[in-house]
């Protein structure tokens, strides 16, 4: 059932790229806890323009968990404490009243603050564009049942593929690595024989990107699985790592 | 009257469109690397199409608002995406797919388009899956169908249910491969203010960068929005919150006629509003009426808990009053039914305005069919609810999980609570078989423009002619207007047009930052929210659309002297991009109830209460209504009627029945 909260927020706000930032604290009340935690956000910025402030800067979009363009990282973590979503399909009654929240940006140097709460994710674009595609113009294609797949591959493939590139792995790893969504986009491929034939020259391209981008290295933690609200696996960083080390092995 | 020319080949229908890309004119190789196309919108239809052109050589700019082209909202639809391949062997044809298209939009769409994107939707599949899209297969590695409503056969594909983010990221991933190749300069975080005309033609758009502030002037041989639908005009939608029509109707204060803006899809299954804090809505995907079954309580105001409930005392509505399809009636349809039941005082949950989409049935008939696949000859009752949840969870699971952190209740235990909600726009800028507006130059692909569903899209449609438009539609037909472009130079963006332009889009930002009324952007946008619910949503009448537009005007009024905009004009401003949508919205909003006031007839998803058969369907009047309402900008709140008279000669135009 519907209930109301009172609540404290930490959230952090900066102009822009180039100043510090800094928390403030806001209170809000009378929070239904029907709510998704932005639509929280939208009851205090409307509060702060009529009051003359300057609302918090944030990014959205679908508002149903899919688009990937939400990326605040509350308490401690990507998304928020429950698992397996994005803040946008975070509801207010996960948390109690009288709560004190703290809501940061993604923090990753190879994802830079544009304002508040605001970060550029253009990086996963650039190993996107390095590698992650099949190389097939339009109206090459044959017909789509002409080449059987294994139902357990598709399957793997679209669990690997339905990453929405929000950037929570990053957030989440100590490192700011960007293995698991690098990967899952190699092992959906990979899986696929349609991916096959680039599998080799797609890792190297996708990894060496990443590693340009300013990304660091995967220490195992697991933190990236932890956090991921589309519950990509680890098990996709171990591919690519083979995949990858395959193709460097076998280079002419 | 202009006479609108919708430049629909010659022929038979069925030899049309091969006849037509094998005469359209073409452009060299050579010339292709000299002419320059503006892509706005990174969705299905922008993405597909700034791939295929760029493949073929041309240089291309690709501009959304997000901040990647990943984000467009194609790739929220769910449920799947219609090809005519027949793998089902159940009967499927290019002309069935053609068919059940023209039927289920009421007998308002144009033969020729509709012809045509059923004849490219096969090759749409192969593309897909070529990409790597990870379609949902069988056990013996081919593709699975499900059904959607209108349709009686099985030619819906489907990736669980996000179909739509697994087409767009194959789509994006084709995208990003040009960029990488450098034939695609791609513009994140920049949204179009204005298309710039020169001498008549589309050269080139203003663009706000949304971090920086910064104007900028971008020249295109031709310009191509593929800006998605305007569901947003009534606040609450299924739409992502920065959908938006602005493009589109910059375009139309351009001189691109606006077709049949009042063709407004409303989408039966939606998660509920819950209170006045909502932001949005959901859908709940039309694939679960495959499986699920829509009902309410036979006794009126009924508080008991839907499990309360016995059979014999559930009305299974849409069953009893459309056997034939049942469930899988078209959406508008289903929407009239569930207001009908709810109106009457049959409705369910907290607020009555709700009625059940039951998956008990499905659970238990699911389970029993894995108990016999599985030789198991007395599974218990609990056995039968595990493995038949199972089968639920894989077909639907996401969509189950969606509804249980929405609301806080279990579908798997409960049956859900849905009721209509704004989806999509059949309705859009005017397009020529071509997909040209009435600006030469300027082009409206996917949702944008107005061609293909007539009054009433069918699920699993909407992603097929994005895809059919950017993939197999303008690669060709753009030759027959870049043909004649080639001795056209790219030209300076430093001229007086584009200098003008610029300017008018600065003048504009800066009156609204100057405003500083009192009330934020939200609250004018949820005032006309609601008018547009109330007066122009799934019932209209002459006398409340007469009195809508006199409101939309004086809140049109209201906005420009109250709104407050915080923040600066040169930096990521979210309050000043939400303020130019919805100045946008207030004059679209105008023109769509003078719209449905023209139109003196019911059809598909525009419903005039006075015009009904006796048990409440859609009365069309195809004597004087068979037209495609092209509306052209006179000035404010002024707009003149052009009629693109509708011919069926391939198909006998009759009483849409689904019983």
């Amino acid at each position: 059932m519907e209930g109301h909260l009172n609540l404290t927020l930490k959230i952090w706000r900066q102009k822009n790229a180039s100043v510090a930032g800094k928390f403030e604290t806001y209170q809000v009340s009378g929070i239904s806890t029907d709510m998704s935690f932005l639509e929280m956000i939208d009851v205090l910025n409307n509060r702060l323009i009529e009051e003359g402030d300057d609302p918090v800067a944030f990014d959205h979009d679908c508002r149903e968990g899919i688009c990937g363009m939400c990326s605040m990282y509350i308490n401690g973590r990507p998304h928020g404490p429950n698992r397996g979503v994005t803040t946008c399909q975070l509801h207010m009654r996960s948390f109690q009243d009288g709560e004190t929240i703290t809501v940061e940006p993604w923090r990753a140097s190879a994802f830079p603050v544009i304002k508040d709460l605001v970060v550029n994710r253009s990086a996963f674009d650039r190993i996107i564009a390095a590698g992650g595609f099949v190389s097939v113009n339009t109206g090459n294609a044959q017909d789509a049942n002409s080449l059987p797949i294994p139902k357990d591959n598709a399957d793997e493939a679209f669990a690997a593929a339905a990453c929405i590139g929000c950037g929570a792995c990053v957030a989440a790893c100590k490192n700011a690595s960007a293995m698991l969504f690098t990967s899952a986009k190699v092992s959906q491929l990979a899986l696929l024989p349609q991916g096959q034939v680039e599998a080799a020259t797609r890792a190297q391209a996708m990894v060496a990107q990443m590693d340009e981008e300013g990304f660091g290295a995967c220490s195992n933690t697991g933190a990236c699985e932890a956090e991921c609200p589309k519950g990509i696996s680890i098990e996709n960083i171990a591919r690519m790592n083979r995949e990858y080390f395959s193709a460097t092995f076998s280079s002419k | 009257m202009t006479k609108l020319d919708a430049k629909i080949p010659e022929g038979a229908l069925a030899d049309k469109w091969t006849k037509f890309r094998s005469s359209v004119s073409l452009v060299n190789p050579a010339n292709k690397r000299s002419l320059e196309i503006i892509v706005v919108g990174s969705g299905l239809a922008g993405a597909s199409a700034a791939a295929s052109l760029a493949e073929l050589g041309y240089k291309v700019k690709v501009f959304c608002f997000q901040d990647s082209p990943r984000r467009a909202h194609s790739i929220a639809a769910q449920g799947g995406i219609n090809a005519a391949k027949n793998y089902q062997n159940d009967g499927d044809s290019v002309y069935r797919l053609f068919y059940d298209t023209i039927k289920g939009g009421d007998y308002r769409a144009r033969e020729a388009n509709v012809h045509r994107l059923a004849e490219v939707s096969g090759s749409i599949i192969d593309q897909c899956v070529a990409q790597g899209v990870p379609f949902a297969r069988e056990y013996g590695g081919l593709l699975s169908n499900r059904s959607f409503g209108g349709t009686q056969v099985q030619r819906t594909f489907y990736a669980a249910g996000q179909t739509g983010q697994q087409l767009l990221l194959g789509a994006y991933s084709s995208l990003q491969r040009q960029v990488g190749m450098g034939n695609v300069k791609m513009y994140t975080r920049h949204e179009m203010l204005d298309v710039v005309t020169i001498d008549g033609k589309a050269r080139g758009i203003i663009a706000r960068d949304s971090v920086t502030g910064a104007l900028e002037r971008h020249f295109g041989h031709a310009v191509l929005l593929c800006t998605g639908g305007y569901g947003n005009v009534f606040y609450l939608s299924t739409n992502a919150m920065g959908s938006n029509v602005t493009a589109a109707w910059k375009a139309h204060k351009k001189g691109a006629f606006f077709a049949n803006p009042c063709y407004t899809q409303i989408h039966p299954t939606c998660i509920p509003v819950s209170g006045d804090h909502q932001s949005k809505l959901t859908l709940m995907s039309e694939s679960l009426r495959n499986d699920g079954r829509i009902w309410v309580p036979k006794k009126q105001n009924d508080n008991r808990k839907a499990n309360e409930i016995p059979e014999d005392e559930r009305d299974y509505y849409l069953e009893r009053r459309y056997p034939a399809f049942g469930n899988l009636v078209p959406r508008d349809i289903a929407s009239r039914a569930a207001k009908e039941r709810c109106d009457a005082g049959y409705g369910v949950g907290a607020s009555k305005m709700a009625v059940y989409l039951d998956y008990a049935a499905a659970i238990v008939r699911y389970g029993k069919g894995e108990a016999n696949k599985n030789n198991m000859h007395n599974p218990s009752d609990e056995e039968i609810q595990a493995m038949g949840k199972a089968v639920v969870k894989e077909k639907y699971g996401n969509l189950f999980d969606m509804y249980k952190q929405i609301t806080g209740e279990d579908p798997y235990e409960v049956p859900m609570r849905i009721y209509p909600a704004v989806h999509y726009t059949m309705g859009g800028l005017w397009v020529d078989y071509n997909l040209m507006t009435t600006v030469p130059g300027l082009y409206a692909l996917g949702e944008a423009n107005f061609s293909d569903h007539g009054a009433n899209r069918l699920g699993a449609s909407a992603l097929m002619q994005g895809l059919a438009d950017g993939y197999f539609v303008i690669p060709y037909t753009i030759g027959a207007y870049l043909a004649s472009e080639i001795r056209t130079p790219a030209m300076s963006t430093d001229s007086e047009d584009f200098v003008a332009a610029e300017k008018a889009v600065r003048d504009r930002l800066e009156t609204l930052m100057n405003i500083k009324g009192s009330k934020p952007v939200d609250y004018f946008h949820k005032r006309l929210g609601k008018i547009m619910w109330d007066e122009c949503g799934m019932a209209r009448s002459a006398e409340g659309l007469k009195a809508s537009i006199k409101e939309i005007q004086a809140l049109q009024k209201e906005f420009w002297s109250d709104v407050k905009i915080p923040g600066e004009i040169d930096n990521l401003n979210p309050e000043l991009e939400k303020a130019g949508r919805v100045a946008d919205f207030l004059e679209l909003g105008e023109l769509m109830c003078i719209d449905a006031l023209d139109r003196n007839e019911s059809c598909g998803g525009h419903f005039r209460t006075e015009y009904q058969t006796e048990d409440g369907e859609a009365l069309r009047d195809d004597e004087n209504y068979a037209y495609v309402a092209a509306w052209e900008y006179e000035k404010q709140s002024t707009f003149k009627l052009h009629k693109e008279e509708l011919k069926y000669e391939n198909i006998k135009i009759a009483q849409r029945s689904y019983k």
